[in-house]
């Protein structure tokens, strides 16, 4: 009888779909507590204001209220403040100011719902009216919404001792820059990279009960075991004594990465009350506390010759890293720098990186984190230069792309570029999108007449499948099953699909008899969690390598049962069997039996469990070129996308369905930043796109069909060869349509407009000419 | 002072003591603990709490449970009829049309009623029908080939 088996690269229908089409799947605020109670926060309506008194006793009459607590009652009982866990890789910041915080503001608010106090009841509505009957006498305080205001002179401290509000100097090359090579021509252009809201459809909740001596909390994050480690160390508990679970989590795109007060307070108070608690967001407070993205202030120049190439780049960039940090310090900046000249041979690279506290959300690492705004300003600025030079976009490109035999590559960023073929990823997407044809539309139509037509192109290379460490325990039960135990925290991605597959293409067993589990500290022993596309390289590796591990050693068990040397047995199809009589064999559970029974020698079973981590020996860059034609409405200044082609490489692939998947939401991302999103402080920090009815999160009349292409080159640096593909598509995306909406605006006199190019900015362009210095075509 | 609500969910009627500003999303999710119908927003944007109420699509925080009194409502769990799925569930497993599935039960219902008003439903206007529900994870290509595999045109 053959076994049904899956296969790494197989296009396979998700296992998680069932229970999600069905509404049996149980996210953080599905989960059943009976006697569970509510949380509600009393949050600072201020951006910047000191807290001189509170008063909870009327909130703690009210109706249904078990208590109220705030900094007073629970500050003194936490072992440490925020920000916890481990630094990311932080090399050339100084002066990095990492200043302590706590999950319930003790002396000021420093943004718009900023926790004060937190009030218990017996349901959502009643602990929601209680807090609004906590009364805090706040002194108002100058805030600063973003971070030029919050650098200018006299401006509001929001930490006494980070002066200027300046909370770190980074720079590429901390103890002095190599001269810049010179150039022929120079361009240096402004840019605002404009602040977005992740915006996952589930907002954060969390929920938590006391047993016996320990603590369960399920929080919707992008990784339990991180959670449960920071967790544990602010509550002053032991590690064992917590179980943390990322149940069904509705979405994250790395802002669910981060440690969130409530995630503190949430098991405190069930420790407290001795009873189940659980919050969650509503859309408001979400977009309010909840971690933001991108938002630079930038100044980049290049240098180069007349024939395009690029000697030298100049970044100068300054961050917004909001009001406080949940882990030491900001992960995306020094990526920008670090990516800043893609996939470009430039050899001289200035790059310098100032941060600043402003009074708004937390400002960490969204969908892409880095690359997408170091992606950004290289290919509008070689478009600029394209136009300035008058060469075609996609020669510029050609001129500038590392060849494909330069791999691996050493940049002068100091990175290790493992493996690419750009100008084949460019070859492609002109080839699909017929950029010959819609070059000559676009001619014909600037001399006949008819909408502008833009085309635009983007080249990409990313970083990602970032270490340290990943687990991916495999066990063959006594049964023949399998478990697959993943440090990897899924919300959407399809984890347990691509790691079944994986361990049955291995294991040469039916997917029904494999069980994936994920985001449990109790069920996972180890994990580090799902961000920067590290999943697949990274997590699916050790799954590869452990799944293998047991083939191998389970030989030596099908030997003793078949009478045969361990070199002479053959496994294929999951059945193990003696080489030249493929008659003779065994499956798995038989060999598990026999591992598990008392005939079997000392540890046999344990030879059935491989539990190693996977530690990749570098980053792994993913890359693709995108190619985007827009036409744009001169009434309304609208940007209508008439075709958009992305060709994205992640070396190979482990299910076509989940890659394309990842695609398309990250198209959709990218080109909204391109178009419509945009998150909007005003000047002293109140947030005015404070939910959906603001914040323009696309709709699917507002986004194209994509066409999905795809080249092949994997990397050396992981056994299943894959690079990532969560980012990838978003980070290609932006540029490519902005590229387009420039290059129809160019008989307009327009050479670049920041973005979101939103009909307004766009048909203010079209009358004025614009920001920027370009000449209109001859 | 509370109102009682009589309501048939899922084919069956049950008898509620609600608060008169209880939404009907909080009705079937915190009374009837039927939490596949999830609550992303709190202004109506996302859709992800879309139920049938009388065999039409409606946001169920749109709705105050007692308007709900005497009606006759469908969640994504009584949406099959009974085992199995509905073609429209099926569709979306077979198309890739989720991911994070968390508007997914909202978006399933809203597809069901686009193709109950016309069954031969285009692209256009199936991107268009589904207006009120937003999807952060599959930037709505697959949603949109799910809707259309299920929709007449699909045999055509």
């Amino acid at each position: 009888m053959a076994i049904r088996t899956q296969t790494i690269g197989e296009r396979v229908r998700r296992r998680e779909d069932p229970r999600l089409v069905t509404g049996r799947a149980l996210y953080t605020g599905d989960i059943r507590l009976p006697g569970c109670l509510h949380l509600a926060l009393a949050r600072s309506p201020y951006p910047h204001a000191r807290l001189l008194s509170i008063e909870t006793d009327e909130a703690a009459a009210a109706p249904g209220v078990v208590g109220v607590f705030t900094a007073k009652d629970v500050l003194p009982t936490l072992k440490r403040p925020f920000p916890v866990g481990s630094s990311p890789d932080s090399g050339g910041f100084r002066e990095l100011h990492l200043p302590p915080h706590f999950p319930l503001a003790e002396d000021k608010a420093r943004m718009v719902g900023d926790p004060v106090a937190a009030v218990v009841a017996r349901t959502a509505a009643e602990a929601a009216d209680a807090a609004e009957l906590v009364f805090v006498d706040y002194e108002d305080l100058p805030g600063a919404g973003d971070s030029r205001a919050a650098r200018s002179e006299g401006a509001e401290p929001l930490y006494p001792e980070v002066a200027g509000n300046r909370a770190f100097v980074w720079d590429l090359h901390p103890d002095g820059a190599p001269p810049a090579q010179p150039g022929e021509v120079e361009v240096s252009l402004d840019f605002r990279i404009q602040r977005l809201i992740p915006s996952a459809m589930e907002p954060r909740a969390v929920a938590a009960r006391v047993d016996g001596d320990r603590v369960t909390m399920w929080t919707s994050t992008q990784s339990a075991h991180r959670t449960r480690s920071s967790v544990a160390a602010i509550l002053g508990i032991d590690r064992e004594r917590l179980r943390a679970i990322a149940p069904e989590v509705g979405g994250g795109f790395g802002a669910k990465a981060n440690l969130y007060p409530e995630e503190i307070l949430v098991p405190w108070l069930a420790l407290r009350l001795g009873r189940p608690v659980r919050w969650s967001a509503t859309r408001t407070e979400d977009f309010q506390t909840t971690s933001h993205g991108r938002n630079l202030f930038v100044t980049f120049g290049v240098a180069a010759d007349r024939d395009g190439r690029v000697r030298h780049c100049d970044l100068d960039l300054l961050y917004d890293s909001g009001a406080s940090y949940s882990r030491p310090g900001p992960t995306t900046p020094s990526l920008t720098g670090a990516m800043i000249p893609g996939p470009y041979d430039i050899r001289s690279v200035h790059a310098h990186a100032e941060g600043a506290f402003t009074n708004t959300a937390p400002n960490e690492p969204y969908r892409g984190s880095g690359r997408p705004e170091a992606t950004y300003l290289i290919e509008r600025m070689l478009d600029v230069l394209a136009g300035r030079l008058g060469l075609d976009p996609a020669e510029i490109r050609r001129r500038n792309f590392i060849p494909k035999d330069r791999f691996p590559c050493e940049t002068a960023t100091g990175l290790r570029y493992d493996s690419g073929d750009y100008e084949a990823a460019l070859d492609l997407a002109l080839e699909a999108g017929d950029y010959a044809g819609l070059r000559a539309e676009q001619a014909r139509r600037r001399v006949e007449g008819g909408r502008p037509l833009g085309i635009g192109l983007a080249s990409y290379v990313e970083i990602c499948g970032f270490g340290p460490w990943e687990a991916g325990g495999v066990t063959v039960e006594e049964d023949g099953s399998v478990t697959v135990r993943s440090g990897t925290s899924p919300h959407g991605q399809g984890h347990e699909t691509a790691w079944t597959q994986i361990a049955s293409d291995q294991l040469g067993v039916d997917p029904e008899r494999i069980t994936v589990l994920t985001g449990d500290t109790d069920e996972c022993p180890r994990g580090i969690g799902t961000f920067g596309s590290r999943s697949a390289p990274v997590g699916g590796s050790a799954i590869f390598r452990n799944a293998e591990t047991v083939r191998e050693q389970a030989r030596r068990l099908a030997a003793r049962l078949l009478e045969a040397a361990p070199e002479d047995i053959r496994f294929e199809a999951g059945r193990f069997f003696v080489a030249g009589s493929p008659a003779r064999g065994v499956g798995w559970e038989a060999v598990a039996a026999f591992a598990y029974s008392g005939d079997a020698p000392e540890g046999a079973a344990s030879l059935l469990t491989s539990d190693v981590d996977f530690r990749p020996p570098g980053s792994t860059f993913p890359f693709g070129a995108h190619l985007a034609a827009v036409e744009i409405d001169p009434e309304t200044g609208a940007v209508g996308i008439v075709r958009y082609i992305s060709v994205d490489d992640c070396g190979r692939v482990i299910n076509p369905l989940l890659a394309e998947g990842q695609v398309h939401g990250g198209l959709a991302q990218g080109i909204s930043q391109a178009l419509f999103e945009n998150a909007v402080y005003d000047e002293g920090g109140n947030l005015l796109t404070a939910s959906l009815l603001e914040y323009a999160v696309p709709r699917a009349g507002m986004l194209p069909r994509y066409e999905l292409r795809r080249t092949v080159t994997p990397t050396p640096i992981n056994p299943l060869g894959v690079k990532g593909i969560g980012e990838a598509a978003t980070i290609g995306s932006t540029p490519a349509v902005a590229n387009a909406v420039m290059d129809a605006l160019r008989p307009f006199g327009v050479e670049h407009l920041d973005t979101p190019l939103t009909p307004e900015r766009v048909w203010r362009a079209m009358q004025t000419g614009g920001p920027g210095s370009g000449e209109p075509d001859a | 002072m509370n109102h009682s609500v009589q309501i048939t969910v899922n084919g069956e009627s049950s008898q509620h003591d609600v608060e008169p500003r209880m939404l009907l999303c909080h009705l079937l999710r915190d009374s009837m603990g039927l939490t596949g119908t999830n609550i992303g927003c709190d202004t109506s944007q996302c859709g992800s709490c879309t139920v049938m109420l009388d065999g039409k699509a409606v946001k169920s925080c749109t709705v105050l449970a007692v308007q709900a009194d005497g009606c006759e409502v469908t969640t994504i769990e009584g949406l099959a009829g009974g085992d199995g799925l509905h073609p429209m569930q099926q569709a979306f497993w077979d198309n890739h049309g989720l991911q994070c599935g968390f508007c997914t039960p909202g978006m399933i219902i809203t597809a069901v009623e686009i193709l109950n008003r016309k069954p031969d439903a285009s692209e256009g206007e199936i991107r268009h029908g589904l207006e009120g529900n937003i999807c952060r994870c599959t930037g709505y290509e697959n949603i949109v080939k799910s809707v259309v595999a299920a929709g007449s045109r699909a045999s055509d």
